[in-house]
C-alpha cells in the first residue's frame, strides 16, 4: 500500500524529506509503526508483535509557536514542541506512527494527549504514581496487558507470553550494551565525551533493528576504549532531571567548554531506565514488566523512592564531583521535587545546582555563566 | 606590577587596579554602553593616561562582557569574583551575599571565605535594577528619589507583576487611579526584596550575617526593607558596587 507524504512536503529542508521518505518507504513495505514518549511504555511488546516503536518527545523550539495556538504558553517545552510537531506535521515519525501511546505521567502530558487524540489515533497507558501501595503492581500489569490487547486487536497480531519473554531478553540485552557504555564513565578521568555520549543515547532509539542497534554500542565502546581521549582535569558531573535532549547544546555543551565532564546522565535517555532489567525467568512475565518499568525514578510518582535512592548510589559509583539538576520551564514535578534533591545533595556533601531553563537560546549567556561559577565552585 | 579587575555589567562596568601589596591603587565606574569593546579600550587608554601600561599588569575579567574584554589574561564569573570580593570587602568569611545588579540579582552563599551555594534570577528582568529603573522612568524620578519616596509612603501597597512590561502597567494604571507616588514607590521596592527574599530561601544554608553590594547597595530604604525582610541586619560598603571588580583583582594577583 502506498502511503500519502504530507502537503507541505516540497517545503521541507533536505534533512527532513529524507526522513519523511524513510518512513514513507517502512511504511509502504507493510510495516506497523508505534510512537511513544516515555521510557514507562513497554516496548516489548511491540517487539513481540515485529511492530517498529519510535520515540516522539519533540527536542526544538521550532513548533512551540505553532503549538502555542492551541496549548497554554505556560507549559513545558516538551509538552508544546511534542505536539506542534504532530499539528504541523514536521515530525515523520509521528506522522506515519499507526498509533501513539499516550503514557498517563505528568498532567501537562495527559491533557496534552487528549489534544493529539483529535489528530492521531492516541492509546491512554494509565502508569500507577503510588508506587509505595501493595495495587500498583498488579495496577501495571493489568496495564501493560490491556495494551497487548490494543496492540493486537489495532495489527491483527498474535502476542503470546513466550513472545513476550522473548522479546524481553532481547531488550534486556540491548539495556546492558548500553549501561557498557555509560559505565566506561567510571574511569577517572571519564572518556566518552558528554554531548556525544548523550547525543548517541538519543539517536539509538531510533534505529528500529534492536540487533543492529546493540552492534553498534558494541562498536561505539571499543572505539572509545581505543581512543581514550580524556583529560585529567575536568570536573565530574551527574546530570539530572527533566528529559535533555532540547537543551544538550546549551547545557552539556557548556559543561564541556567550561572544563566538566558528565560521567552520568541521570536523565530518561540515560541511566535511569536502563538499570530496570525485567526479569525473564519470572514465570509472570506480566508481574516482571510491572516491577522493571516501577522502577523508573520519574518525579510523577510520589514518593518518588527510586530516583532519591539512586542518584547517592550514582554519586559514589561514578564519583561526581558535583550534581546538575536540569529542569525544564514549566515541568512543576520536577522543578518541586528540586528543592528534596537539594537538601539530598547537602545530606551527601556533593555540590548541587538547579538549572531551569527551556528550548530558546534566550538564556544562552545565563547558562553560561552559571554552569562555568557552580564548575568553579566544585 | 599592577593587578587589575575588570566586571563588565549590563549597565556599567567596574575597575578595580590593585597595587604589589593588595591595595586600591586606582578605581572607577563606567557605563557598559553598546559596545563591550570599546569600553574595553577606553578603560586601557584610561590606565594608559595614569601612567599604567600593558605590560604593567595581569588582568582577570569577569560580568557577562568578560570575554569583549581584549587584554585580558583570565576570564572568572562574577561569582566566584563577587564571592572573593566581598569576603575582603566585609572580612568576613561565613556569610551571604546579595548582589542586585542590572540584569541579574545574585544570592551567594560563602563559607570559609569560599563560594558554597549560589542563585541567579530566572530570565527576566523582575527583582533586578534594571525592573528598578524602569518603574523610576515610568513615575518620572530618578532611583535614589525613587528609594526615599518609597520611605515616606502611608497605605503600602504591592505590585503583583512579576514581569516589567506588565508590572510597569499595573504601574500605570495605579497613577492613572491616584494612587500616590510614595505608595507606588513602596509597591516597587516591596517588589524587588520580596524577590530577594525568594532567592534567599533557595539557598538553604542558615546565615544570619547578610551584606549587599551591587549598584543599589548604597540606597538606605534598600537596605532597611531587605534587613526586615530577611529578619537580620543587612549591611553594606561604599565600595560595595566594586565588590566583583575587586575580586577579580585579587584573582588577577594568583596569575604567574
Amino acid at each position: 500500500m502506498e502511503h500519502l507524504l504530507p502537503e507541505k512536503f516540497e517545503d521541507y529542508a533536505e534533512g527532513r524529506k529524507k526522513g519523511f521518505l524513510k518512513m514513507k518507504k517502512v511504511k509502504d513495505e507493510g510495516k506497523n509503526v508505534v510512537g511513544y514518549f516515555c521510557t514507562f511504555a513497554p516496548l516489548e511488546i511491540f517487539d513481540a508483535g515485529g511492530i517498529l516503536s519510535v520515540s516522539l518527545c519533540g527536542m526544538s523550539d521550532e513548533t512551540i509557536a505553532d503549538a502555542e495556538t492551541e496549548l497554554p504558553k505556560n507549559l513545558c517545552p516538551l509538552i508544546k514542541s511534542s505536539y506542534g510537531f504532530a499539528l504541523t506535521e514536521k515530525c515523520p515519525y509521528t506522522y506515519f506512527a499507526d498509533m501513539i501511546i499516550g503514557e498517563s505521567t505528568c498532567d501537562g502530558k495527559k491533557k496534552m494527549y487528549e489534544r493529539l487524540g483529535k489528530l492521531k489515533d492516541v492509546y491512554m497507558m494509565q502508569i500507577p504514581q503510588g508506587i509505595d501501595r501493595p495495587y500498583a503492581k498488579p495496577l501495571m500489569a493489568n496495564e501493560i496487558k490491556l495494551l497487548v490487547k490494543k496492540t493486537e486487536e489495532k495489527f491483527g497480531v498474535k502476542i503470546t507470553d513466550d513472545d513476550l519473554r522473548k522479546a524481553a531478553v532481547k531488550r534486556n540485552e540491548y539495556r546492558r550494551a548500553c549501561l557498557e557504555l555509560m559505565e566506561l564513565q567510571h574511569a577517572v578521568p571519564a572518556p566518552v565525551p558528554s554531548v556525544q555520549l548523550y547525543k548517541f543515547l538519543d539517536s539509538i532509539k531510533f534505529n528500529f533493528d534492536l540487533e543492529s542497534a546493540i552492534q553498534s554500542v558494541h562498536e561505539l565502546v571499543a572505539k572509545i576504549k581505543e581512543e581514550n581521549a580524556t583529560n585529567p582535569d575536568e570536573k565530574r558531573i551527574l546530570v539530572t532531571g527533566c528529559p535533555i535532549g532540547g537543551v544538550l547544546d546549551k547545557v552539556v555543551g557548556s559543561i564541556e567548554k567550561n572544563n566538566g565532564r558528565v560521567v552520568c546522565f541521570e536523565n530518561c535517555s540515560g541511566i535511569k531506565p536502563m538499570r530496570c532489567f525485567v526479569d525473564t525467568e519470572n514465570p509472570d512475565i506480566y508481574d516482571a514488566f510491572a516491577d522493571a518499568y516501577l522502577k523508573i525514578g520519574c518525579a510523577v510518582m510520589s514518593p518518588n523512592i527510586h530516583r532519591f535512592e539512586n542518584i547517592p548510589n550514582l554519586v559514589r559509583e561514578f564519583k561526581a564531583e558535583g550534581v546538575l539538576d536540569v529542569t525544564l520551564q514549566g515541568c512543576h514535578p520536577y522543578m518541586i521535587e528540586s528543592r528534596a534533591l537539594q537538601e539530598k545533595c547537602n545530606e551527601i556533601n556533593v555540590p548541587y545546582m538547579n538549572l531551569e531553563t527551556d528550548y530558546s537560546h534566550s538564556d544562552d549567556g545565563q547558562i553560561d555563566t552559571r554552569i562555568a561559577a557552580f564548575l568553579e565552585t566544585i | 606590577m599592577y593587578y587589575l579587575g575588570i566586571d563588565m555589567g549590563s549597565t556599567s562596568t567596574k575597575v578595580i587596579v590593585l597595587n604589589e601589596n593588595k591595595e586600591i591603587h586606582y578605581k572607577k565606574v563606567v557605563p557598559t554602553g553598546w559596545n563591550c569593546l570599546d569600553t574595553a579600550n577606553g578603560i586601557l587608554e584610561e590606565l594608559k593616561n595614569n601612567g599604567i601600561e600593558r605590560d604593567d599588569f595581569k588582568c582577570v575579567a569577569t560580568g557577562y562582557g568578560r570575554i569583549s574584554v581584549p587584554y585580558m589574561d583570565k576570564t572568572i564569573t562574577e561569582i566566584s569574583c563577587h564571592g572573593k570580593g566581598a569576603c575582603y570587602l566585609f572580612n568576613e568569611k561565613n556569610f551571604t551575599v546579595i548582589d542586585i545588579g542590572g540584569q541579574d540579582t545574585k544570592v551567594i552563599e560563602i563559607e570559609n571565605g569560599a563560594v558554597k551555594n549560589f542563585n541567579m534570577n530566572d530570565k527576566c528582568s523582575a527583582g533586578t535594577g534594571k525592573f528598578l529603573e524602569i518603574m523610576a522612568n515610568t513615575l518620572g524620578v530618578d532611583i535614589n528619589s525613587l528609594c526615599e519616596l518609597a520611605r515616606s509612603s502611608k497605605n503600602h501597597i504591592s505590585i503583583s507583576s512579576m514581569c516589567t512590561v506588565f508590572a510597569e502597567s499595573e504601574v500605570v494604571s495605579l497613577i492613572g487611579r491616584g494612587t500616590s507616588k510614595e505608595d507606588i514607590a513602596y509597591g516597587v521596592v516591596d517588589s524587588i526584596t520580596n524577590k530577594v527574599r525568594g532567592q534567599m530561601g533557595k539557598i538553604t544554608g542558615t546565615n544570619n550575617v547578610v551584606r549587599l553590594t551591587g549598584g543599589l547597595c548604597e540606597i538606605p530604604f534598600i537596605l532597611d526593607s531587605l534587613s526586615e525582610k530577611l529578619g537580620t541586619e543587612v549591611k553594606s560598603d561604599p565600595l560595595g558596587r566594586y565588590a566583583g571588580a575587586l575580586g577579580a583583582s585579587l584573582f588577577a594577583c594568583n596569575i604567574k
